[in-house]
């Protein structure tokens, strides 16, 4: 039941934050702020709660449409409740990086906010495959309408991009849910798209790995990952401050979720003859978006590139399937979710006070606005990875892991780390360093850092030295749930092996 | 044969719609009066739809070989009156500032309504035909109708010609087609095409026959490569008009082509399944294609029509190789659907216009959402659902039809449906876009016609099926499959 309370909360909290606008059109801020802090306090009556068996805390299935076999199954273990408090976390981070940005039709963009974290909070609980499809496409119409409405010179083109991007390839993982709910037909004589239905589902055929490739195709879209990233920097570079942070901390994530949760778990086989292949592709992405970030002069489509290239840390980690890889892969999801949203907040900060977000026109801020630049500075390094800070963690875990499964192609993606500290000081050095430097900008606006914008880079600072200094209280929330995935899978593996 | 008042009683609706046509004929005749003429339509189709509802469940009768009343019938009965009943209320005040007879249209309408109830209770070709001729005669003078109005700045009369001539040419087809049966059987009864012989004297002919037959239905539904008429029909016709056509006028033909597809089996010649799966992957292909490049409402509602009715069609092949009726269903949910979201979108178009004036390019929407908020958002509803999205009844109407694909396992075509909604995204959401920008000027959106309040409450009703249907389909799923067991 908790769990339809927090998706109905922020349901009803974007529908409130839209009428409250006939008010005052400063209102619907505060309700939308409201709305995801107490879906955040009731979260945390989730954490550490007992876990009924394998793991599960909260479950709930209800019938929704018998005649396939279709339920209202939401569920959250661990993994989820992880991912469900990092996105209460960055929605209200999201909502104090609009406070003051978004000054036009308030109404109607908070209720976007909180109707893509409500489909966010849905695709993290939804145990149905049917229900998780549609709360993975409810996420994306919102979405489109934030960067289509308040998003800058090239909004229409970055919208419609991302839009056609992810219902595309959303639409080839719907085909391969049917498959798969077929396949359960033929094997067992009804329709069902449960998950646990669906997990007993032989489905050792020769279209197997087809069916598995649609949803393969469907999140390393959404993650992004190499070859099918090219929507993202476009999407962040028009976004609003407020959109880049739920894309880049929030949205991202659920690509990597639903590797974890469904396309691994639901075809072990597949998913293992294709390991190789996914983590080649991740290597790439690593290494040739690290490349390409460097060769940006827009900030945001800088910061764009290193989150495809950290992501592919995640997708790494997820295809070496074993538990320090796949530990490090959620560290890294939400260690990068708090780094990349501050460094997106940072980028649009600077846009609003400067009105460009070209780099070469930039240079030596420090002197005028030393704390904004700290912060830079600290989220920088925080994503290049060092020690003492959550991406570290994250990304040797992920290491680690991988490199039990391949030495070749860990050792590439090292460089990967490398490569972050390179553009990472090199926008530090461009940015804040040396002379002050003023091309073409009005500079009238170059406030530094609000205490308000202090407190929430504040709050994300902590977060990170939290993950970099005692990762356990992370790791072990995630732990029941990995382990029992690996063990899943490995049986089924052994299982299906032994009948060979 | 018809004996006793009882054989009547399953053709109540058919009569109910009759003699509305013939109050109002009568009234007209005694007074002309622009709003008892409507009411009497708008109350009579309602009754017939309400009759139509309460007959669900227990009639299932054969009455004369050419009529079958049962429970698909009957839905679509329900289907084909309601919408008549919407559109009867959206004409009411686009008309009504029209400087000419204005009564005559809902004759008109209703005498169309005539005409698709007999189709989708025909199984045989005589009623076919009948129906058929009757449905279309209407519409050429419905879409005809602002003929005389001096300020019409469209084409209707251009619009009119050119579908009479073409759709007597596919009706020609049809007939001929028929007439190549009849002469291998003897009956003109659908179940008759199952007795042609494949091979052997006369063989030849059954799929010149067939071909015949369902080329010429394909036109009436404008599936490429007959598709030409379409948008400029679409363009040139009153709005009213263009919705009747799209929605009732192919929803009526399409449960024709289904049933004559699925009782006579005419799938089980492969040449058949290679013309429909020509048929159904070009429509898909060049209705979304080709909508790109418009800048007219009507016209992209033209080539999406062309690319929904390519995706119907798709399920219709499906049916020939799935078990059970999901196919069947799929066409059913899918058609059902397709009405809704169609006649809503159709619906917006022709509150905010007048036939005086249309607002049928998209540019002339630009900041609808800032300025009629509620409008907008009915609109951006509708198109969604044409693109498939969630919430929507447009989405469980594309699940419906990817899973019969996918269990009829014809890739290659469910291929082709993933690229055309692919590329149909993109011109829904140019429209949505449109709605988004800033407006240029912020005066009040004049809406066409006169202002009515029954208009937004059909609007609003459409928008609550729409998302009733989408959220929450299990009881609509449950009469779906019920009826279409009877097919």
């Amino acid at each position: 039941m908790i769990l339809v309370v927090l998706i109905s909360i922020l349901f009803l909290g974007g529908v409130l934050a839209w009428l409250s606008e006939g008010l005052d059109s400063r209102f619907p801020r505060v309700v939308a702020l409201t709305a995801v802090v107490i879906d955040l306090l009731v979260m945390m009556a989730l954490v550490g709660a007992d876990t009924e068996g394998a793991g599960w805390i909260v479950q709930l299935n209800a019938q929704w449409i018998p005649r396939f076999g279709i339920s209202f199954h939401l569920a959250a273990d661990g993994l989820s409740v992880l991912m469900m408090l990092l996105t209460a976390f960055l929605g209200i981070i999201a909502v104090g990086s609009a406070w003051d940005e978004i000054t036009e039709r308030t109404g109607f963009f908070y209720f976007n906010l909180l109707w893509t974290l409500a489909g966010v909070i849905g695709v993290f609980t939804a145990l149905d495959l049917f229900l998780f499809f549609f709360f993975w496409e409810v996420m994306l119409i919102p979405m489109y309408f934030i960067i289509a409405i308040w998003g800058h010179e090239n909004k229409n083109y970055a919208a419609m991009k991302f839009f056609i991007f992810t219902q595309v390839t959303g639409m080839l993982m719907l085909i391969s849910i049917l498959v798969l709910a077929y396949f359960h037909y033929i094997q067992f004589g009804w329709f069902s798209f449960d998950y646990f239905d669906l997990l007993k589902v032989n489905t050792s055929s020769a279209i197997e790995m087809w069916v598995m490739l649609g949803f393969f195709v469907a999140f390393s879209t959404k993650l992004p990952s190499f070859p099918f990233h090219s929507w993202l920097p476009d999407a962040h570079s028009q976004a609003p401050t407020a959109g880049s942070v739920l894309l880049a901390g929030v949205l991202l994530k659920t690509g990597a979720y639903g590797l974890i949760r469904f396309a691994v778990p639901l075809f072990p086989e597949a998913s293992m003859q294709f390991a190789p292949v996914a983590m080649t592709l991740a290597v790439i992405s690593i290494l040739y978006c690290a490349k390409v970030a460097f060769a940006q002069t827009d900030i945001k489509r800088l910061i764009a590139y290193t989150s495809v290239s950290h992501m592919g840390f995640v997708m790494l980690g997820i295809y070496a399937w074993n538990e320090q890889a796949l530990q490090g892969a959620v560290m890294t999801m939400l260690a990068h979710g708090l780094s990349a949203a501050a460094l997106f907040m940072l980028a649009g900060g600077l846009q609003h006070r400067i009105h460009t977000r070209d780099m070469d026109h930039m240079g030596g801020f420090w002197a005028k606005v030393p704390r904004l630049s700290f912060v830079a500075l600290f989220f920088s390094i925080a994503a290049l990875g060092m020690p003492g800070l959550g991406n570290f963690v994250g990304e040797f875990l992920v290491l680690l892991g991988a490199f039990q499964a391949s030495i070749g192609l860990t050792v590439a993606a090292a460089f990967g780390l490398i490569f972050a500290s390179v553009y990472s000081l090199w926008v530090i050095q461009k940015v804040f360093h040396g002379a002050y430097r003023n091309l073409d900008f009005d500079d009238t606006h170059l406030y530094d850092l609000s205490r308000r914008e202090m407190l929430y880079f504040g709050a994300m600072m902590i977060g990170l030295i939290w993950m970099g200094m005692y990762p356990q209280n992370f790791l072990d929330m995630s732990a029941a749930t990995l382990t029992n995935l690996l063990n899943e899978t490995e049986q089924l593996l052994f299982a299906q092996g032994s009948e060979l | 044969m018809i004996t006793s008042f009882n054989d009547l009683l399953p053709l109540l609706p058919l009569l109910i719609v009759t003699a509305t046509s013939v109050i109002a004929m009568l009234m007209i005749g005694i007074r002309r009066s622009y709003i008892a003429t409507g009411f009497i339509t708008i109350t009579g189709l309602l009754v017939a739809t309400l009759v139509a509802v309460s007959m669900m469940g227990w009639t299932n009768q054969q009455v004369t070989p050419l009529l079958i009343i049962d429970q698909y019938s009957l839905l679509f009965t329900v289907v084909v009156c309601a919408s008549a009943m919407v559109l009867a209320v959206l004409s009411f005040p686009y008309f009504f500032e029209l400087d000419d007879q204005r009564e005559e249209y809902f004759l008109l309408l209703t005498v169309a309504t005539i005409g698709a109830i007999v189709m989708v209770s025909s199984n045989h070709f005589v009623s076919t035909v009948l129906g058929l001729e009757t449905l279309s005669m209407s519409l050429y003078g419905m879409i005809a109708y602002p003929l005389h109005s001096a300020k019409s700045v469209k084409f209707p009369l251009e619009a009119s010609v050119k579908y009479l001539v073409l759709s007597a040419a596919a009706s020609g087809f049809i007939l001929f087609g028929m007439a190549l049966i009849y002469a291998q059987t003897g009956t003109l009864s659908f179940a008759s095409v199952t007795a042609l012989p494949a091979s052997g004297l006369g063989g030849g002919y059954t799929i010149i026959a067939l071909l015949m037959v369902v080329s010429g239905m394909a036109f009436k539904l404008s599936l490429a490569p007959f598709h030409m008429w379409t948008p400029d029909v679409y363009e040139g016709a009153p709005l009213p008009a263009t919705a009747y056509l799209a929605t009732i006028g192919k929803a009526a033909m399409f449960v024709v082509l289904l049933r004559f597809i699925q009782i006579s089996d005419a799938l089980s010649f492969d040449s058949m399944v290679t013309v429909l799966t020509l048929i159904a992957a070009t429509s898909m292909l060049a209705g979304n294609l080709l909508a790109l490049l418009q800048d007219n409402l009507k016209r992209i509602l033209a080539y999406s029509s062309i690319a929904h009715m390519g995706y119907l069609m798709f399920a219709l092949i499906a049916g020939h190789y799935v078990t059970g009726t999901i196919a069947v269903e799929a066409i059913t949910f899918y058609l059902i659907a397709y009405v809704i979201m169609s006649l809503g979108a159709f619906g917006v178009a022709s509150v905010i216009s007048s036939s005086e004036r249309e607002f049928d390019s998209i540019t002339e929407y630009r900041g609808l959402f800032w300025r009629n908020p509620l409008l907008a958002s009915t609109f951006i509803a509708m198109l969604l659902s044409l693109a498939g999205i969630p919430l929507t009844v447009g989405f469980i109407g594309k699940f419906y039809i990817f899973l019969s694909g996918v269990e009829s396992g014809l890739w290659m075509l469910l291929g082709v449906l993933v690229l055309g909604s692919g590329i149909g995204l993109y011109y829904y959401l140019r429209i949505i876009y449109r709605m988004f920008m800033p407006e240029k000027h912020a005066q009040p959106f004049r809406v066409g016609g006169v202002e009515s309040v029954s208009t937004y409450a059909v609007l609003a009703i459409l928008l609550f099926l729409l998302l009733l249907f989408g959220v929450y389909p299990a009881p609509i799923m449950s009469i779906v499959a019920t009826a279409s067991a009877f097919i």
